[in-house]
């Protein structure tokens, strides 16, 4: 982020971090960056801010320690919420164990009994010992010592053991970088619901298929937090345009958020209301007065963000907002201090000022008219280079409508959690036209544990990925295209290439 | 045309995708005067190709038509000549997402082989990335050079004909990413550590069987690389069709539905076939320590 306070004690040289220019001290956590806590394989996404309370994984700490280390920084949560830097040659020989010299172990469980009295600690006694302070590994090492039966467990037994008891005593925290990778994996563990379901490897597909990349001119229509335009924003680097269509008030972009794009990202992003598509594909449009929408959508900008504290609900409330959501389509309104994208948004909250507020307010009105004509301009032209639709809403319509504004040739990639309804858009996209190579797809992901000895599919992840219909867009026959039709003389002109084509029915795809 | 940028005619000396319908297509390079044969006549270049733009239906002269598609990496991978075997979209869309590949990575591949999985990456790395691919074999090298010449990317990617295994990629800690689809990968884990820059970054290794997964895991464990994880991709794609089920006589006159003769619905169904195995993906971060 621009304008963030350059005190972490590598000083690094406040350079403006844009897409041609990366910051020479990029990999360094700065006051104000946005940031993913990893503990094992758990995200959560907040924004760096000193003296600001965080909870994650039954554990409150402050992250001012965090700023100036690099990234990928392993800390140890000590009391009084402060974090202190790790080094890493721990975690590593933990995951060395496996394959580490050989410990005294049993052969079998034939001779363990479960008597209940093999921990000689009691409760009262391990909890002594955490209210002391003592170290995590330390607990676990008395732990073990005062175990009768971890001697005579197998070596992958007393693995698992160790592994078991680290987790729950040794609070480690490892702070990352966002990305792609990293926020659809927190969103599909944390808050599926936002997304629609989409699995990361959904999600990695439809950004494969839409072929994103830099300079395309991108039309994205989604309702996943804004997940989806920051994947598609990520391939982008800032390179071309991309116009985000929204339904109700305004998009919501809290995970677009999380990943702390630099502010030249956003100049190229463009909105516009799905409730004038019509009119836009009629030649009615016009931007005549925006409704009281306008302000809506400058809550809904406010309240960008919202996800660094929607992810500290419980999980109970965190159930409500989604079905709110579901209800309203708006995020639910918190009421927590976010650090907005815009330094003179916190100025007015913090004076108060309820002149300069209009005033701005009236500002921001006529700068989101500017944004929507050009938008309207953008789309008029249907150039685009792909259209990507992952929302809670029917797919048919939009995709209908919507593939007006694409260039021929190109791809677009339609997400939905259930297959029926793309088996319909399916349908209808044959009977319009324009479209070719219609695939109807899902992924299937699986894990595996690999261990010397034991190595397995871990968990077999299904059918809650949801599916993507992707296609190319051609010349629409149907719209009476002018057929390039040649006149066909005999002319002299080598064979270039001779090919033989394997053999199909029809002219052109049509269903049996 | 580009690989990395979409243009809006055609012009000589593109790849240009020849579809004709039921997911067959095959390339060309596009040439005043020459011509190539379809089941559906001739495509005369000059002609049919040459000016048009990318998308339109081209009618050939038995009558029958095509369409002329704008190259994507998507569309080479399943046109491109084999060299060797290659790696299909669904694997390499989980592959650019794990590695955190963007617009200025540079990354480091080995093998090129046919360069499937190279023309994905240099499409999203443009147009400040860069990438190293390393090959062994001399004439899959030069082959995959000149493919990238032809496809207008070579300014994108730097092509090494060495073994990876004992020279490693040529450079060092200039990567944010290294991917490796060789037999054995463990023996190229200590040149990726090297190649990757000194802050960090991400390696996945591709292979079709879980030993070699296995010796890959140790190796990286070994070399200190973190969250360290195996996984797989399985595509499933579904036809659509009508399905006609037809309804049961239970003796007439007590059916409360009207009698149709039969029901019928639209419905997804999976190819009989499918790819069940390609490989397990095997990802991991360089730790800074």
């Amino acid at each position: 982020m621009e304008g963030a306070k350059e005190d972490g004690p590598a000083g690094c040289g406040a350079m403006e971090n844009s897409a041609e220019h990366p910051r020479q001290q990029d990999h360094l956590i700065r006051d104000g960056d946005f940031v993913v806590l990893k503990r094992e394989d758990v995200f959560k996404a907040v924004q760096v801010q000193r003296r600001k309370k965080v909870t994650f994984e039954k554990q409150w700490f402050f992250l001012d320690n965090v700023i100036g280390h690099s990234y990928g920084t392993t800390f140890e949560v000590s009391s009084g919420g402060n974090l202190q830097p790790k080094k890493m040659m721990e975690e590593i020989t933990s995951d060395m164990s496996c394959f580490s010299e050989t410990k005294e172990a049993g052969i079998d469980n034939r001779n363990i009994v479960d008597d209940g009295k093999s921990q000689k600690l009691t409760q009262d006694d391990i909890k002594a010992l955490k209210d002391k302070g003592i170290k995590g590994e330390e607990i676990v090492q008395q732990l073990i010592e005062n175990s009768t039966t971890f001697r005579d467990k197998t070596e992958f037994a007393q693995d698992k053991y160790i592994k078991k008891k680290k987790k729950k005593y040794e609070a480690i925290i490892t702070v990352v970088k966002p990305s792609t990778r990293i926020l659809s994996i927190m969103y599909y563990a944390r808050e599926p619901g936002k997304i629609n379901y989409m699995r990361y490897d959904t999600l990695a597909q439809m950004l494969t298929l839409g072929n994103i990349h830099a300079g395309n001119k991108m039309i994205v229509m989604e309702t996943c937090a804004g997940l989806v335009l920051g994947a598609v924003m990520e391939r982008m680097g800032g390179f071309g345009s991309i116009i985000q269509m929204y339904p109700g008030g305004g998009p919501v972009r809290a995970a677009t958020t999380c990943f702390g794009f630099p502010k030249s990202f956003f100049n190229s992003l463009y909105e516009f209301p799905l409730g004038k598509v019509n009119s836009l594909l009629n030649g009615t449009f016009s931007s005549q007065a925006l409704p009281s929408e306008s302000k809506d959508s400058i809550s809904v900008e406010e309240n960008n963000g919202t996800l660094l504290d929607d992810l500290q609900t419980s999980p109970k409330e965190r159930e409500e907002n989604i079905v709110e959501v579901i209800e309203n389509n708006h995020p639910p309104q918190e009421t927590m201090e976010v650090i907005s994208q815009e330094p003179e948004y916190k100025e007015h909250k913090e004076r108060g000022n309820k002149k300069d507020y209009i005033q701005e307010f009236q500002r921001k009105q006529e700068q989101q008219k500017k944004r929507q004509i050009e938008a309207a301009a953008l789309l008029n032209e249907r150039n685009a280079d792909g259209l990507i639709i992952a929302s809670r809403y029917h797919p048919t319509p939009l995709a209908l409508s919507l593939l007006e504004f694409v260039a021929p040739s190109r791809p677009f990639v339609v997400y939905c959690h259930y297959k029926e309804p793309l088996v319909e858009c399916y349908t209808k996209l044959r009977e319009r036209g324009g479209v070719i190579n219609l695939r109807l797809s899902e992924t299937w992901l699986r894990n595996y544990q690999v261990l010397p000895d034991r190595s397995h599919p871990k968990l077999m992840m299904s059918g809650g990925g949801g599916y993507l219909l992707s296609g190319i867009t051609v010349a629409n026959d149907k719209q009476k295209s002018e057929s390039c039709a040649v006149q066909l003389q005999k002319t002299e002109e080598p064979v270039a290439k001779k090919r033989k084509v394997q053999e199909s029915d029809s002219t052109l795809e049509d269903l049996p | 045309m580009s690989f990395v940028e979409y243009e809006e005619l055609i012009k000589e000396g593109d790849t240009a995708i020849i579809f004709l319908g039921h997911g067959s297509m095959f390339p060309v390079q596009v040439q005043r005067g020459a011509q190539t044969q379809t089941k559906y006549g001739v495509i005369r270049h000059s002609a049919h190709l040459i000016g048009q733009p990318f998308g339109s239906r081209v009618t050939c002269s038995k009558g029958g038509w095509v369409y002329v598609l704008h190259p994507t990496p998507e569309l080479w991978t399943l046109n491109l000549p084999h060299r060797t075997q290659i790696l299909y979209s669904t694997d390499i869309s989980i592959i650019t997402m794990m590695l955190e590949l963007k617009p200025g990575s540079i990354v480091c591949e080995s093998g090129t082989g046919s360069g499937s999985l190279s023309h994905a990456i240099i499409r999203t790395v443009a147009p400040t990335g860069h990438l190293h691919t390393v090959e062994f074999h001399q004439q899959r090298a030069q082959k995959a050079e000149e493919e990238f010449r032809e496809h207008r990317v070579d300014r994108w990617v730097t092509v090494r004909n060495q073994d990876v295994c004992k020279n490693g990629f040529g450079v060092s800690h200039v990567a944010d990413a290294v991917f490796l689809d060789i037999p054995s990968p463990w023996e190229a884990i200590g040149h990726a550590k090297d190649a990757l820059k000194v802050e960090g970054g991400r390696l996945c290794s591709f292979s079709p069987c879980i030993e070699q997964v296995q010796r890959t895991c140790q190796a990286l464990a070994e070399h200190g690389f973190i969250e360290i994880t195996t996984l797989e991709i399985l595509l499933r794609e579904y036809n659509v069709r009508t399905a006609n089920l037809p309804l049961p006589d239970l003796g007439g006159a007590l059916d409360p539905l009207p009698v149709l003769g039969e029901a019928q619905f639209k419905i997804g169904v999976p190819l009989k076939e499918t790819v069940g195995h390609t490989g397990y993906l095997t990802f991991a971060s360089k730790s800074l320590f």
